[in-house]
């Protein structure tokens, strides 16, 4: 096996388990119906099939993972994965910030700020309105208590609506639930 | 569901007059998900090797160790047999090598999740876990994290509002 990926890139790694996935063979009906709701209907991945062994929380997890994703109205779809990533590269979870900087990028079609926060991270030089919200994120994703009224003020003051800054909480916050499955029962190795 | 009526409202303190309620039932259909989330993690209908107690004991140190006085609270009326040690943040697991494992493994990803490394898995199995009990405890833990930090940004906006 190849080396673990440490560095951040947006060059989609390949997850290995560091448990036992679910063979789909041997899959029970509710482990099945678990997986089924889930975005992907080309093929189930590895990482699918290792949540299918705790069925009752995939079952859950997925429809409001990708409601928080791909809501309607709010937070634009860059933006929301704007604060993925921001709570990805505070855990270093490469898998995650890598999936979603190149889904950043694809919807802005501008490599620049996703640049930018892997080289720099919470330090980023960004636009006022991206600053506001990557100091947030960040300070969420760290420690909730680091975030303040005055992180959620800033915001305020460069555009954002209560209504997006909820959106960029639901975002950053579901990254420190997956960051916490993706970094802890995988590993990110470069694509064989 | 009246999602006022849910865990996060209630520990953020939004109700149905607040002047985040809009914003609040604009998501109503991510906050249900939530608080099926929050039942699937507590009070699964199978638990696996991870008692309701102990769920509910380790939610209740996690929520400590994020100084979340709320959800401590709320944890604590889940609590069962053998909640109370888990919870208390000085107990390391003593002299039982499974929950020494578990409450390692809990205050660790729950706090510095960076860390993390394949040797923390290992740990966990090497006690005699096995792999969806370990997948149910990420999945506990990852929750807390992500419910942490929606109510303490609630409590934030709720201020700006």
């Amino acid at each position: 096996m190849s080396e673990i990926l440490k560095e951040f890139t947006t060059v989609v790694p390949f997850w290995e388990p560091r448990v036992k996935p679910v063979v789909l063979a041997e899959a029970t009906p509710e482990q099945l119906e678990a997986m089924k709701v889930t975005v992907s209907d080309t093929k189930i991945g590895n990482y699918t099939l290792v949540l299918a062994l705790d069925p009752e929380t995939l079952q859950q997890r997925t429809p409001l993972f990708n409601g928080i994703m791909f809501h309607h109205g709010g937070l634009s779809r860059a933006e929301t994965e704007f604060g993925a990533v921001a709570a990805s590269v505070v855990n270093e979870c490469i898998y995650c910030a890598a999936v979603h900087a190149n889904r950043y990028n694809q919807l802005t079609k501008d490599e620049s700020v996703m640049d930018l926060i892997f080289a720099d991270r919470k330090d980023a030089n960004l636009d006022d309105r991206q600053k506001s919200m990557l100091n947030f994120s960040t300070k969420l994703s760290q420690s909730p208590l680091e975030a303040d009224k005055a992180d959620v003020e800033r915001m305020v003051e460069n555009g954002l609506g209560l209504d997006e800054i909820f959106d960029l909480t639901l975002s950053t916050s579901i990254f420190a639930w997956a960051n916490r499955l993706m970094h802890i029962l995988g590993e990110p190795h470069p694509q064989p | 569901m009246d999602i006022f009526q849910t865990v996060v409202a209630k520990a953020s303190g939004i109700t149905a007059d607040s002047a985040l309620a809009s914003v609040f039932s604009a998501r109503a259909d991510l906050m249900e998900l939530t608080e099926n989330s929050h039942e699937a993690s507590l009070r699964p209908k199978s638990p696996g090797g991870l008692s309701h107690a102990e769920r509910a004991g380790l939610a209740c140190r996690m929520a400590k160790l994020n100084n979340d006085s709320a959800l401590v609270t709320h944890y604590e009326s889940l609590f069962g047999d053998g909640s109370q040690s888990l919870a208390d943040t000085s107990f390391d697991g003593g002299s039982d090598a499974r929950l020494k494992a578990i409450i390692r493994h809990t205050d660790l990803i729950t706090t510095k999740p960076k860390e993390a490394a394949a040797g923390d898995v290992l740990a966990l199995q090497s006690v005699g876990m096995n792999d969806p009990d370990i997948v149910r405890l990420s999945q506990l833990i990852a929750f807390l994290s992500y419910q942490i930090r929606v109510v303490h940004s609630l409590r934030l906006m709720a201020e700006v509002a």
